[in-house]
């Protein structure tokens, strides 16, 4: 039993390690109807940023902000720079400069910072913070943060025109051009955004998996199957298909070894985490191609 | 077998007529790669790509061939290093290598790096007959001079290690349950093969065997596990990322068994620190070179050799990763191989003076720690010395050990 609750508790801190990582690919989905494949390395770069500052003597919690704003900025250089020639090119270019820029990413990280592992303070309190012997102060403290960042931006994209506008820009740029709103610049905002919860993502990550140019490769295969099972166009959703996934995967080791503990045969276990994962969505991709909590979107041709 | 052998040595003693016809009064021999003037050594290294970590070894080689080209070269020829990425993709390296052997012709590839990509590569050298030297693996598979007499490792194998750490076990933990994390590929099941012949018929002391993907982000749900299982020996096959939160997760869930640590992730700054030093007390491993991130070797003369090179040819290297320690060491290694070859510049006196190496003392190996090598035993390295980390340093204890992988 104590096993099987502190499997639970680890599947959920893991969970939003995933869950933050798939809001940043929810948020480029949907305010420009792609998906980052370099949106992992962003984060990561977003989080030596950070790093970088607090070696130069600032509080966490500075660097924190600074690492953000500044990857938002970078975000919308990048739409600028990079994207905005490519508006009408076909989606397979797009792909390719999202491959290329994962590869730039990477490389200059290790240029720049050396492929060294480093460690990545927590900025929650050691003591009185978490449940001792199932979760850590630093894991409580990501799940919160992702449902922060959740609430934040579910409310900007419900409630504020600014928001509404991404999303017009994004589901039918004509007619949101139409109406008046500035397209190539909604887009270049929502590259900002996304870069921006990256960031956050990032920063999160990096205590519990160290900092290294490699560190977002596995979660962001992981994020993936938990934006897609929750449904790529709702963060909610993503969130929720985060936390789904990192306890599956638990759920399976844990299973697994109470099976071969019972038939001593190893039939499933550690070594399939990532295969069931996997399974999963593309079960739920043939079920329902939405995902779990997406809305089907009837395109009129 | 033989008829390679035979028309081998063929080729040599043909090779000399040419010579001897040539040059009647020089007692120089040359295959290709090597003149007057210089010799030529092709390397390949992951600069890009997975393991792009390891890149700095082929950049600190680099550099070393450098500073004794500045010192006047090997018996006054010049050392050309021709190093290409491979990005540790094994067909990669095929290409790249038959590239430096049959347009570069180089004398010897040294020190290529990564187990998958010198296991492609391993017969290709070997039936070439091109000294396939030193490589960068701790797989130990490299050092077997009956088959394949072309190819040498250099540092100890995992095997030997797992063996050692086996026997500690057996020796000093009373009534060992045994868990093992280990990464699930060629490199954790070496360890792990040579733990359980070093176990033997205690093989069935290990209670759990828990495996990881190097895709996974985290190994907390596999340390559960362990602790589950009631072990209270924790030997960890992994790499510095997971071998750190494993043990620091193993503090955090409460579970304190007597911990073993593979070599590979014994460095202070990227494993024991990011653990937390009071995480890891205690912890076990074994060690053959000399951590540059380990304050006892802050006043040792040859740390302090490497530190003013380093400072010289190397001065944008990160002195605190050790990988700068084993590319000069491994070089040294080479320099004086080549040194003893003399003007005798042929691949089969590279391999002979490669195998015959008598406690040759190699600048960044822990002292007591010297390279031999024989006809027959191609593992240059093959001692350690068990270290147990204590406030923020490994502290050594007992002997030398040495156990040999036959």
């Amino acid at each position: 039993m104590e096993q099987f609750l502190q499997q639970m508790a680890s599947g959920l801190a893991n969970g939003a390690i995933y869950a933050c990582v798939a809001l940043a690919l929810v948020m480029i989905f949907v305010s420009t109807d792609h998906i980052n494949f370099a949106q992992g390395e962003m984060a990561m770069f977003s989080t030596y940023l950070s790093w970088q500052l607090m070696t130069w003597g600032a509080n966490f919690w500075v660097a924190f902000v600074a690492a953000v704003l500044l990857s938002f900025v970078l975000g919308v250089v990048i739409e600028r720079v990079v994207l905005r020639p490519l508006h009408t090119a076909p989606v397979l270019s797009i792909v390719v400069v999202f491959i290329g820029l994962l590869a730039i990413c990477n490389s200059v990280a290790g240029a720049i910072w050396s492929y060294l592992l480093k460690e990545f303070p927590s900025p929650f309190p050691k003591t009185d913070f978490g449940i001792p012997g199932l979760i850590g102060p630093h894991q409580l403290g990501v799940v919160v943060i992702t449902l922060l960042v959740l609430t934040a931006l579910f409310v900007f994209f419900r409630y504020t025109p600014l928001g509404l506008a991404m999303r017009a820009a994004a589901q039918n740029p004509q007619m949101a051009r139409l109406v008046g709103v500035r397209v190539d610049w909604m887009l270049a905002l929502g590259w900002g955004l996304a870069a921006a919860v990256g960031a956050v993502a990032g920063i999160m990550v990096a205590h519990i998996v160290y900092l290294d140019p490699n560190m977002m490769g596995g979660i962001l295969l992981y994020a993936f199957a938990s934006a897609l099972v929750g449904g790529i166009s709702n963060p909610g959703g993503a969130v929720a298909g985060g936390f789904i996934v990192g306890v599956l995967e638990n759920l399976v080791a844990y299973l697994g070894s109470q099976l071969e503990k019972t038939t001593g045969v190893y039939i499933i276990g550690n070594g399939e985490k990532l295969t069931v994962a996997l399974i999963i969505v593309i079960f739920v991709l043939t079920v329902k191609p939405a995902g779990l909590f997406g809305r089907v979107v009837v395109k009129r041709v | 077998m033989k008829s390679n052998r035979r028309t081998f040595i063929g080729g040599v003693s043909a090779a000399a007529l040419v010579a001897g016809n040539t040059a009647a009064f020089a007692q120089k021999k040359y295959d290709d790669g090597a003149t007057d003037k210089e010799i030529k050594i092709g390397n390949t290294n992951p600069y890009s790509g997975p393991a792009s970590a390891y890149g700095v070894i082929g950049k600190g080689i680099e550099a070393y061939w450098k500073s004794v080209n500045e010192r006047g070269g090997i018996n006054g020829r010049m050392v050309k290093f021709v190093t290409l990425d491979d990005g540790y993709s094994p067909p990669k390296t095929v290409e790249m290598t038959r590239q430096l052997v049959e347009q570069e012709k180089v004398l010897a590839m040294f020190q290529t790096l990564g187990t998958p990509t010198n296991t492609a590569i391993h017969r290709y050298m070997n039936q070439r007959k091109v000294p396939h030297l030193f490589v960068a693996t701790g797989a130990s598979k490299w050092g077997k001079p009956k088959d394949f007499p072309w190819t040498m490792g250099f540092q100890p194998d995992y095997h030997t290690e797992a063996v050692i750490y086996a026997k500690h076990i057996l020796a000093n933990v009373k009534d060992p349950k045994i868990a093992v994390l280990m990464q699930n590929d060629d490199y954790g099941k070496d360890y792990w093969e040579g733990f359980k012949e070093g176990l033997g018929k205690d093989a069935n002391k290990v209670v759990r065997h828990v495996t990881y993907e190097v895709t996974d982000p985290t190994v907390d749900s596999q340390t559960i596990q362990m602790k589950d299982s009631g072990a209270n020996v924790f030997f960890n096959i992994s790499i510095p990322k997971f071998a750190a939160q494993s043990m620091r997760k193993a503090a955090e869930i409460g579970w304190k068994p007597v911990q073993y640590l593979n070599n590979v992730s014994a460095q202070v700054s990227t494993t024991m620190r990011p653990a937390g030093f009071e995480n890891v007390q205690g912890v076990i491993t074994a060690a053959y070179i000399k951590d540059p991130t380990d304050k006892q070797w802050d006043n040792d003369d040859e740390m302090k050799a490497w530190r003013a090179w380093m400072a010289k040819y190397m001065p944008a290297g990160n002195t605190s990763d050790v990988n700068y320690v084993y590319a000069h060491a491994v070089s040294f290694l080479m320099e004086q191989t080549l040194k003893k070859c003399g003007d005798n510049l042929t691949r089969e006196n590279v391999m002979r003076q490669a195998a015959n190496h008598q406690k040759l003392r190699v600048p960044g190996l822990l002292p007591g720690i010297t390279v031999s090598t024989s006809p027959t035993d191609f593992y240059p390295v093959q001692a350690v010395r068990l270290q147990r980390f204590k406030g923020d340093t490994w502290e050594l204890f007992g002997d030398i050990l040495a156990a040999e992988s036959t």
